[in-house]
């Protein structure tokens, strides 16, 4: 018995890729700690627009840190634009599921992804149909988004 | 894997001697205390015992003591009962921001029903300013209630204070006692209290028992309507093995209270002294003076509580956390909050409570695997002491 499923504390007690990368073409933060989740990712992106490496800090609770594991280990090897169709449905989804008062840690994550690659894009010029509408300074709230 | 509990203002073991005192009375004493034959006039005295053994911890008379369903009742009861029984002389109650929800969410509901709460803020460390009680008296005031040890922070609130202030305006005065009861010297005439709030499982009795004090000719309306249980002042027939435990537990926090505070405060001394040595960037909140013996209640910068609470779940140590991400309403805890303390931090904050069989050993592993894990957990954190918040 716990509050999380295997797969979640398995990310939460091992988590994948924490750390930040020197140099990154894009980072991105998301949240802030009065919320009790902020979350920074940096990526690495080749010539051919893949996502040669991604790392996280996190400061949060144990869905946070799991969703952000999940969340780079999931993105790294994809081409930006594969990057960017990544939902928060699909990282609880990979999880396993999350507990309902945690769905917005799965939302900090895929922001989170989005603001780095948002970082990304307006360092090189380059802009995605993904990233379309994307305000990476709006306020986190869960609207729009997928519900587990 | 090793087990340290570290939760005890959640809840206590009941202890092997409450137990043994309890088992005769679900298989061999089962009667009804309200039955005239002798099997169930044996148990109406074991209901008596209980009750003395309740009374002479808190230096009431054992007319003054009602068995309840736990603290919570007897919160209810006290809120409800005086706001009915004297709505002719006014409808104001005060009581503080850093109560029990079993108080704050009664006075919400009563809110809603023509009652005016006033909320009294606390100190940064967490104690009520009696000044600030007496500035919150109107003519109408019927009730103040007032909590004698805080669940979260332990502070020891000035109730032989507050109580002399009601009783100088003429007003009932409660104290939800549910911490503080087996864990601070109590005696009810002396402090002039005239409703407390008890409960057996914060004591090493079982849970789903607990009792009321009510001062000898304090005003207060039935709260359980039905039969003539409890000198016909709450209904029901009486949980007459929890009685008989809570009774018995009751006895032994007498019997112990001095050694329980010495042993119990000393290492939660230690405790604190351990983490402060080997952890930095700690902060521990709440009045040292006045506290409760077993509470320590730290901030960890940097890192969030339920993330601790879960890691040193997996080493076996059980603990609680005021941060919100831990509560289902994913609200941060009230208590904190109304001391002052940045939001950011109240994430961070975990509660350790020491009780009788907490051994300096136990301390020591806690230290160990707790000086690791806020280490991991800061290695992930997106905020620390170079970045800042």
């Amino acid at each position: 018995m716990g509050l999380y499923n295997d797969t979640v504390m398995e990310h939460f007690m091992n988590p994948r890729n924490v750390g930040e990368i020197e140099n990154p073409d894009g980072k991105g933060t998301y949240g802030s700690p009065v919320c009790g989740d902020m979350m920074q990712i940096t990526i690495k992106v080749d010539d051919s627009d893949k996502i040669t490496d991604a790392k996280f800090k996190t400061f949060g609770c144990g869905s946070a840190i799991a969703s952000s594991s999940m969340a780079t280990e999931m993105i790294i090897g994809k081409t930006i634009d594969e990057a960017l169709e990544v939902t928060n449905k699909q990282i609880i989804d990979e999880l396993g599921g999350l507990p309902p008062v945690k769905v917005h840690c799965s939302v900090l994550a895929d922001h989170a992804i989005k603001c780095a690659i948002y970082d990304y894009a307006q360092k090189h010029g380059k802009t995605y149909k993904g990233l379309e509408g994307f305000d990476p300074n709006a306020d986190d709230d869960e609207e729009g988004h997928e519900e587990a | 894997m090793r087990q340290v509990y570290m939760d005890y203002s959640a809840t206590t073991p009941v202890k092997e001697e409450v137990l043994k005192e309890m088992l005769p009375y679900f298989t061999e004493i089962y009667g009804n205390p309200s039955s005239l034959y002798t099997l169930g006039l044996t148990a109406k005295s074991a209901v008596s015992k209980a009750r003395h053994q309740v009374a002479d911890l808190i230096g009431a008379d054992d007319n003054e003591v009602f068995f309840t369903a736990g603290g919570t009742e007897s919160d209810n009861w006290t809120l409800f009962g005086v706001a009915d029984a004297l709505k002719a002389k006014g409808n104001h109650i005060i009581t503080t921001k850093i109560e029990h929800h079993a108080i704050l969410h009664s006075c919400e509901f009563l809110e809603k029903h023509g009652i005016d709460v006033t909320y009294l803020d606390v100190c940064p460390d967490g104690t009520v300013d009696p000044a600030a009680l007496e500035a919150a008296i109107t003519d109408k005031t019927v009730l103040i209630s007032i909590m004698f040890v805080n669940n979260e922070v332990g502070t020891i609130e000035p109730i032989a204070e507050c109580a002399a202030i009601a009783k100088k305006h003429g007003i009932l005065f409660h104290t939800d006692a549910v911490q503080a009861l087996g864990n601070v010297d109590i005696d009810v005439h002396k402090l002039g209290i005239d409703f407390m709030s008890m409960s057996s499982h914060k004591i090493y009795g079982p849970k789903g028992i607990g009792a009321i004090y009510i001062r000898k000719g304090a005003k207060i309306s039935n709260y359980i309507h039905g039969g003539a249980q409890e000198s016909k002042r709450r209904a029901g027939t009486e949980n007459l093995a929890g009685i008989v435990g809570f009774g018995k537990a009751a006895e032994i926090a007498k019997r112990d209270l001095a050694h329980h505070i010495e042993s119990v405060s000393a290492l939660r001394n230690y405790f604190i002294d351990e983490v402060k040595k080997n952890i930095p960037d700690i902060y521990v909140n709440g009045n040292m003076d006045h506290r409760h013996p077993g509470n320590a209640n730290i901030t960890f910068e940097y890192i969030e509580g339920e993330s601790i609470l879960l890691l040193l779940d997996s080493k076996g140590i059980s603990v609680s956390t005021g941060s919100a991400c831990s509560s289902a309403s994913l609200t941060p805890s009230h208590v904190l909050s109304a001391m002052g303390i940045p939001v950011e931090r109240i994430h961070g904050t975990v509660r350790f409570t020491i009780g009788d069989f907490t051994t300096r050993d136990d301390i020591d592993y806690v230290v160990t695997e707790l000086k690791q894990i806020v280490a991991k957990l800061r290695e992930i954190s997106s905020v620390s002491k170079g970045k800042g918040w």
